[in-house]
């Protein structure tokens, strides 16, 4: 694992640091992919500057992933997968949510392709995204009950 | 069938259930189309009527146990959902394959690519009313499966790939099996490129139908032939190379046009590129060697050694009882599909079953452009959209 500073010297980092210093909590590497800490009230803004600023051109949102820690605080994670195409480049931003209320905020007007993953994501976890034009469920039933990928919902015999 | 006032009063529309129970929907698929007389005005495809939870189910497996699940995700392209799983957990473990078993696992991949883009071609004339193409593509595509049959005893649910190596030792002769195969193929691609490419009915139905821009493309995650149809060469084979794909020399093809035909003519020339790898492949892949690295407590050991050593029959023993525990951490571990970016996330808390399995299937993200596609086109059009993303709906639903 690389030392703290030297992560601190990636390009992506130092930008976004110089644009705003409390936008990123944490920076980790683990197998060698980028994961940056997301104070989930600036998701949203450090989403558009990644997107949009010269240099970084992560225009390319591949996957948004959930992953409940249960029974750790906080409980959720959101782990948001881009690319950027221009570049070459990967890079994971995690956002930690607590588990009494989830909600974030959405980046559907960033990339319109969160939309789908978005959903699934309420779906299956039940967190829920501020500002989504059209947050269903996608995967199970309107009408179903409960998140099945929460760790407290069994694998079998929930009904 | 309900008629619905639109909001402004003028025309009156209709929305029209198209599948879950239609034969171009490729499977269960939904697509709720409100219409104006013949003319799509509204797009909106509804999934969901083949999940089946896998992702939650591979919480309840170990590592090992999980590989036959991905099988089952894109069952037109399981090696490459094999390769993905495997490739992820090895990133995580921080193993390393031998050259021979990689090679091998490019081979069958891209095999697999070309039995992928059989199915394709051959059910998305048949949408369009050429059925001739599609009996010639299974033909071919019999002998693909042939092969896997041969190598891993499993035509389509072959979970052959496993974490560290393969599975078994590939038969003798297995390779002039594949290279009779890579011999008659050229010709074949000739014969469907003869009934389809330069056949007015097909163009008719194919030629600027489903325009996708370059930036839609981006903007809505599209990946695999239907982002390259339209002018992005992104191909993850290239960008983030895998299983020693940075040894082979291919071609990225790509066109501007992003209609129907572009990726028609793409994914055929894929089937080009794909032999010109297994070609390679068969030449650098060497007459013996490991397929299965040496990592005690994670890949089971040979045969022969636990009728000798006493460690390796423990091993052996705690591996198939409780598994193994990776260090806690995550990875995302891309390869392209036939389809696409084909993505594994798997996270780990240091014990033997994974926290987490999420699998970013590329039929999942393609598929939510299909209204970009279809929109102000007509009802016969959706039916060449859908085809033409190639979606699968194991993938899809999960």
């Amino acid at each position: 694992m690389t030392q703290t500073q030297d992560l601190e010297q990636n390009p992506v980092v130092q930008k976004l640091r110089a644009w705003d210093a409390q936008a990123v909590a944490e920076v980790r590497e683990f197998r060698g992919e980028l994961t940056l800490v997301v104070p989930r009230e600036h998701l949203r803004r450090a989403a558009e500057f990644l997107q949009g600023e010269a240099g970084l051109e992560f225009a390319y949102l591949s996957d948004i992933t959930g992953v409940d820690r249960f029974p750790n605080e906080p409980r959720f994670e959101l782990n948001y997968h881009l690319l950027s195409i221009s570049r070459r480049e990967r890079l994971r931003l995690k956002v930690c949510i607590a588990g009494a209320d989830p909600a974030v905020e959405t980046v559907t007007p960033v990339w319109p392709t969160a939309n789908w993953h978005e959903r699934e994501v309420f779906d299956l976890f039940g967190i829920r995204f501020a500002g989504h034009p059209d947050l269903r469920r996608i995967l199970m039933p309107e009408d179903w009950e409960g998140y099945p990928l929460r760790k407290d919902y069994p694998v079998e015999g929930f009904r | 069938m309900t008629t619905v006032q639109t909001a402004t009063g003028a025309a009156e529309t209709m929305v029209l259930n198209m599948g879950p129970q239609h034969p171009s929907t490729h499977g269960v698929l939904r697509v709720v189309l409100e219409l104006e007389g013949e003319t799509v005005v509204k797009a909106r495809p509804d999934i969901g009527y083949l999940h089946t939870g896998i992702e939650k189910s591979c919480e309840a497996k170990t590592y090992s146990q999980v590989i036959t699940l991905t099988d089952r995700l894109d069952y037109l392209a399981p090696l490459s959902n094999n390769l993905c799983y495997c490739l992820a957990v090895e990133k995580l473990l921080g193993l390393e394959v031998p050259k021979r078993a990689q090679y091998i696992r490019v081979l069958l991949t891209e095999l697999t690519r070309i039995g992928s883009h059989l199915v394709w071609l051959g059910t998305h004339a048949i949408d369009l009313g050429a059925m001739s193409v599609f009996l010639y593509c299974f033909r071919e595509r019999e002998e693909v499966l042939n092969i896997f049959e041969m190598v891993s005893g499993q035509r389509m649910m072959t979970s052959y790939f496993r974490i560290g190596g393969l599975a078994l030792e590939p038969p003798a002769g297995w390779l002039d099996r594949v290279d009779r195969f890579v011999r008659a193929f050229p010709g074949r691609i000739e014969e469907y490129e003869d009934l389809l490419t330069q056949n007015r009915i097909w163009l008719a139905r194919t030629k600027g139908v489903g325009v996708l821009s370059a930036e839609d493309a981006v903007a809505w995650g599209v990946s695999g032939p239907s982002l390259r149809g339209s002018g992005v060469a992104f191909d993850v084979r290239k960008f983030f190379p895998y299983s020693s794909y940075e040894e082979f020399e291919f071609d990225v093809p790509t066109r501007t046009e992003g209609d129907c035909y572009a990726r028609y003519l793409l994914r055929v020339a894929e089937m080009r590129e794909s032999l010109k790898i297994v070609r390679q492949a068969m030449d650098k892949i060497p007459a013996d060697g490991p397929i299965r690295t040496e990592a005690p407590g994670i890949v089971p050991p040979q045969r022969e050694k636990m009728k000798t050593e006493m460690e390796a029959l423990i091993y052996h023993f705690k591996i198939f009882t409780e598994g193994f525990s990776p260090p806690p951490g995550e990875v995302y571990q891309t390869i392209e599909s036939p389809r696409g970016e084909l993505g594994f996330f798997v996270a780990s808390d240091g014990s033997p079953k994974p926290l987490r399995v999420k699998v970013r299937a590329p039929s999942f993200v393609n598929l939510q452009a299909l209204p970009k596609l279809a929109e102000g086109r007509l009802i016969a059009d959706v039916v060449a959209c859908i085809g033409t993303i190639d979606i699968v709906l194991g993938e899809v639903d999960r």
